[in-house]
C-alpha cells in the first residue's frame, strides 16, 4: 500500500511538473497560435539554470553557487525568459511552420550547447547533486516526496491561476484576436508582433520553471533529458487535453504521462531485458499513435476550447 | 584540407538534396511542413536492406560487385524496390492521415500529425531492426586520390553521379511530361489547376511518389557511404528543412542547390567552429535565410 502511495506521489509530481510546461505551451499555441517546436530547449535552460544556481560547487565547472531553492526557481524563469526574448526577437517575422522549424533548431542547438560547453554544463556527464528543497524539512523519502508534491501543486496552481487570469484579461483577449485574425487586430491599433513576443516569453518562463522543478526533484541534470522527444511529449499532452483550455492542458499532462509510465512499466515486465531498447521504442510509438489518432478523431482534445460569445452580442439576441 | 572539406560537403550535400526535393514539394503543394519526411530516408535505407538480402540469395551473377564499387546489382535493384516501398508508405500516410486532416482541420494540424507520424516511423525502425548501426556490405574500398590530395571513395562518386542523373531526370519530367507540367500548375494554384482539368488528387499522389523516392535514394546512399541507423533521417531533419527553405519551397533546383549549400557549409564550418557544433550550422542557415529572404533564393516574392 505504501509502495502504491509513494509511486502515485512520484507520478503526480512528474506529471504536474510537465503540466506546468504544457500550460506555458498552451499560452503560446492554444491562445496565441505560436508554434513553438523547441519546448525541450526552454525546459533545458530552466533546468541547467537551477542546477548552476543551487548546485554544489565543483572544480573546473562554472556555478555551484548553492543558492536557496526559491532563488533558483526565479533565476530559472528569468534566464529562460531572457533566452525566449532573444529567440523571439530573431524569429518575430516568422509564422507557423517556419517558426516551428526555427524553434526546433533552437532546441537542437541548446542541446548541443548543453552537451559540449563543459565549463558551464558539465558536458555529457551533466551536473549532479542538485539539492532537493525538502531534504532538511522532512524525514524519509515518502514524506519528502509528499512535501515536494505540495510545492509542485502550489506552483502548478499559481501558474494555472496566473495564466487563466492572463487570458481572461483584456491583454489575453488580444492574444485570441491575433490568433484568429492578425490583420483585423492590427487594424484596431494593436501591435501583434509585440504581443506575440510577450506571450512567447511568458510561455517559455513557465517551461523554465518546469525544468527547474524537474532537476531539483530528480537531483541531477544531463543533456539527454532534453531531447526533441520531450517536445513531442509536451505537444501530445496539449493536443490530448485540448489546446486553449488550461484544465485540458493539465489533464493532458496527467493522461499522457500516465500512459507513458504505465506502458513503460508493462514493457519492462513483459519484454525480455536484452531487447529493452525495443521496449523504449514501443513507448514512443504509442505516444505518436495517440497524437495522430487524437488529431484524426477528436482534434479539439478531450476538453477543448470553450466557445466564448461576447456579453454584448448575447444581449443583442435577447 | 579545404579541398577535402569541399568534396565532403558536396557529397553530403547531394544526399540532403535528394531528401529535400520531396520536403520542398510537400511544403509548397500540400502547404505544410512535414516533420516526418526525414523518416522516409530511414525507411528507404532499411527497406533496401531487406530487399538486398533477398536479391543476394540468388547468388551467381548477383554476387559480384560492379567495378570498384562495394556493391553489385542486388543493391541497385534493392534501391528501386526501396523507392516503391517508401512511396507506398508515403501514399498510405497521405490517404489515412494527412489528406484527412487537410480536409477536416487546418494545415497546422497536419504539422502536429507529422510529429506523431515521425515518432512512430522512427521507433518502428528501432523495433524491427534494433538500434545498432548496420552496413550494406563489408567490402573494403580503396579511396581514389584526386588532384589536390582529395580522397573519395568509389561509392561516393556513384552517389554524386546518381544525384546528378536524378536531378536531370526530374527536370525533364517536370518540363516535358503532362504530369510534370500539371504538378507545377498545382504548385502555383491548386484551384486554378483544377478548373483547367487537372486531377489535383492524382497529382498530389505523384508529389508523394517523387518525394518518397528521392528520400529513399538519399537514405540508401547515406547507408551506402556512411551507415544505417534508426536516427539516420532524424539527424537530417534540420539540414533537409534548411535546404528546402534556402531554395524556396516548391523549387526543384532550389532544393538541390539548397542541399549543396547546406552540405558545403556544414563541412566547411569545421574549419572555423568546433566539430561538435556542426549540427547547429543548418539551423543558423535557416535563421539567416528567413531573416533576409523569407521565401528562399528561388522562391517567388510576394507582391
Amino acid at each position: 500500500m505504501i509502495g502504491l502511495v509513494s509511486y502515485l506521489v512520484f507520478f503526480l509530481i512528474l506529471s504536474l511538473i510537465f503540466g506546468i510546461a504544457v500550460l506555458g505551451l498552451n499560452l503560446q499555441w492554444g491562445f496565441t497560435g505560436l508554434f513553438n517546436a523547441g519546448v525541450a530547449g526552454f525546459i533545458g535552460i530552466g533546468a541547467y539554470t537551477m542546477a548552476i544556481l543551487t548546485g554544489p560547487s565543483r572544480d573546473a565547472v562554472f556555478g555551484g553557487f548553492e543558492l536557496p531553492f526559491v532563488i533558483g526557481l526565479i533565476g530559472a524563469m528569468v534566464v529562460s525568459g531572457i533566452a525566449a526574448l532573444a529567440v523571439g526577437i530573431v524569429t518575430h517575422k516568422l509564422k507557423h511552420e517556419y517558426l516551428a522549424v526555427a524553434t526546433f533548431g533552437i532546441a537542437v542547438t541548446i542541446q548541443l550547447v548543453c552537451l559540449n560547453w563543459e565549463y558551464l554544463t558539465g558536458g555529457t556527464l551533466g551536473l549532479i547533486g542538485i539539492p532537493n528543497p525538502t531534504k532538511d524539512l522532512a524525514e524519509g523519502p515518502l514524506a519528502q516526496n509528499a512535501l515536494f508534491l505540495c510545492i509542485v501543486i502550489s506552483l502548478g496552481l499559481i501558474t494555472f491561476i496566473a495564466i487563466e487570469n492572463i487570458v481572461k484579461s483584456p491583454w489575453g483577449r488580444m492574444l485570441k484576436a491575433i490568433r484568429e485574425d492578425e490583420i483585423a487586430s492590427s487594424s484596431l491599433g494593436k501591435d501583434p508582433a509585440r504581443i506575440r513576443l510577450e506571450a512567447f516569453v511568458l510561455g517559455c518562463m513557465a517551461m523554465g520553471l518546469s525544468g527547474a522543478l524537474y532537476v531539483s526533484f530528480i537531483g541531477y541534470v544531463s543533456p539527454w533529458d532534453f531531447l526533441p522527444i520531450l517536445t513531442f511529449q509536451i505537444w501530445t499532452m496539449l493536443i490530448v487535453g485540448g489546446s486553449a483550455n488550461n484544465r485540458g492542458a493539465l489533464l493532458g499532462a496527467l493522461i499522457v504521462w500516465g500512459v507513458w509510465t504505465m506502458s513503460g512499466y508493462v514493457i519492462s515486465n513483459v519484454v525480455p531485458s536484452e531487447i529493452q531498447a525495443q521496449g523504449g521504442a514501443m513507448q514512443a510509438i504509442l505516444i505518436g499513435l495517440i497524437l495522430v489518432v487524437m488529431l484524426l478523431l477528436r482534434p479539439r482534445g478531450l476538453i477543448g476550447e470553450e466557445l466564448q460569445v461576447s456579453r454584448h452580442a448575447r444581449s443583442l439576441n435577447d | 584540407m579545404f579541398l577535402q572539406h569541399l568534396a565532403d560537403g558536396i557529397l553530403s550535400g547531394a544526399i540532403v538534396s535528394l531528401g529535400a526535393i520531396g520536403l520542398s514539394f510537400t511544403m509548397k503543394m500540400l502547404r505544410f511542413a512535414n516533420f516526418s519526411h526525414s523518416e522516409l530516408l530511414t525507411w528507404g535505407a532499411y527497406a533496401a536492406l531487406v530487399f538486398l538480402s533477398f536479391f543476394s540469395t540468388f547468388g551467381g551473377f548477383f554476387d559480384q560487385t560492379i567495378g570498384p564499387f562495394s556493391f553489385g546489382l542486388p543493391l541497385l535493384f534493392a534501391m528501386a524496390c526501396a523507392c516503391i516501398t517508401t512511396s507506398l508508405i508515403a501514399m498510405f500516410l497521405h490517404l489515412y492521415v494527412f489528406d484527412r486532416l487537410s480536409r477536416s482541420a487546418g494545415h497546422m494540424t497536419m504539422v502536429f500529425a507529422s510529429f506523431g507520424v515521425a515518432l512512430v516511423l522512427r521507433h518502428l525502425v528501432t523495433l524491427i531492426w534494433g538500434s545498432d548501426p548496420i552496413y550494406y556490405s563489408n567490402e573494403l574500398q580503396f579511396a581514389i586520390l584526386l588532384p589536390g590530395g582529395v580522397r573519395v571513395m568509389p561509392d561516393q562518386v556513384f552517389l554524386f553521379g546518381l544525384t546528378i542523373f536524378t536531378v536531370i531526370f526530374l527536370h525533364l519530367f517536370m518540363t516535358r511530361t503532362r504530369t510534370g507540367i500539371a504538378m507545377r500548375g498545382v504548385a502555383e494554384s491548386p484551384s486554378l489547376a483544377q478548373v483547367s482539368g487537372v486531377n489535383v488528387n492524382a497529382i498530389i499522389l505523384w508529389v508523394w511518389i517523387i518525394g518518397a523516392s528521392g528520400a529513399a535514394m538519399g537514405g540508401v546512399l547515406y547507408g551506402m557511404t556512411i551507415q544505417l541507423r534508426p536516427e539516420l533521417g532524424f539527424s537530417l531533419i534540420l539540414p533537409l528543412f534548411a535546404a528546402a527553405i534556402l531554395g524556396g519551397a516548391g523549387s526543384l533546383y532550389g532544393a538541390v542547390l539548397g542541399g549543396l549549400i547546406v552540405g558545403l557549409s556544414e563541412n566547411l564550418s569545421v574549419m572555423i567552429i568546433p566539430t561538435t557544433y556542426k549540427p547547429a550550422v543548418p539551423f543558423l542557415l535557416i535563421l539567416l535565410i528567413l531573416f533576409i529572404r523569407p521565401d528562399g533564393i528561388f522562391g517567388e516574392r510576394k507582391r
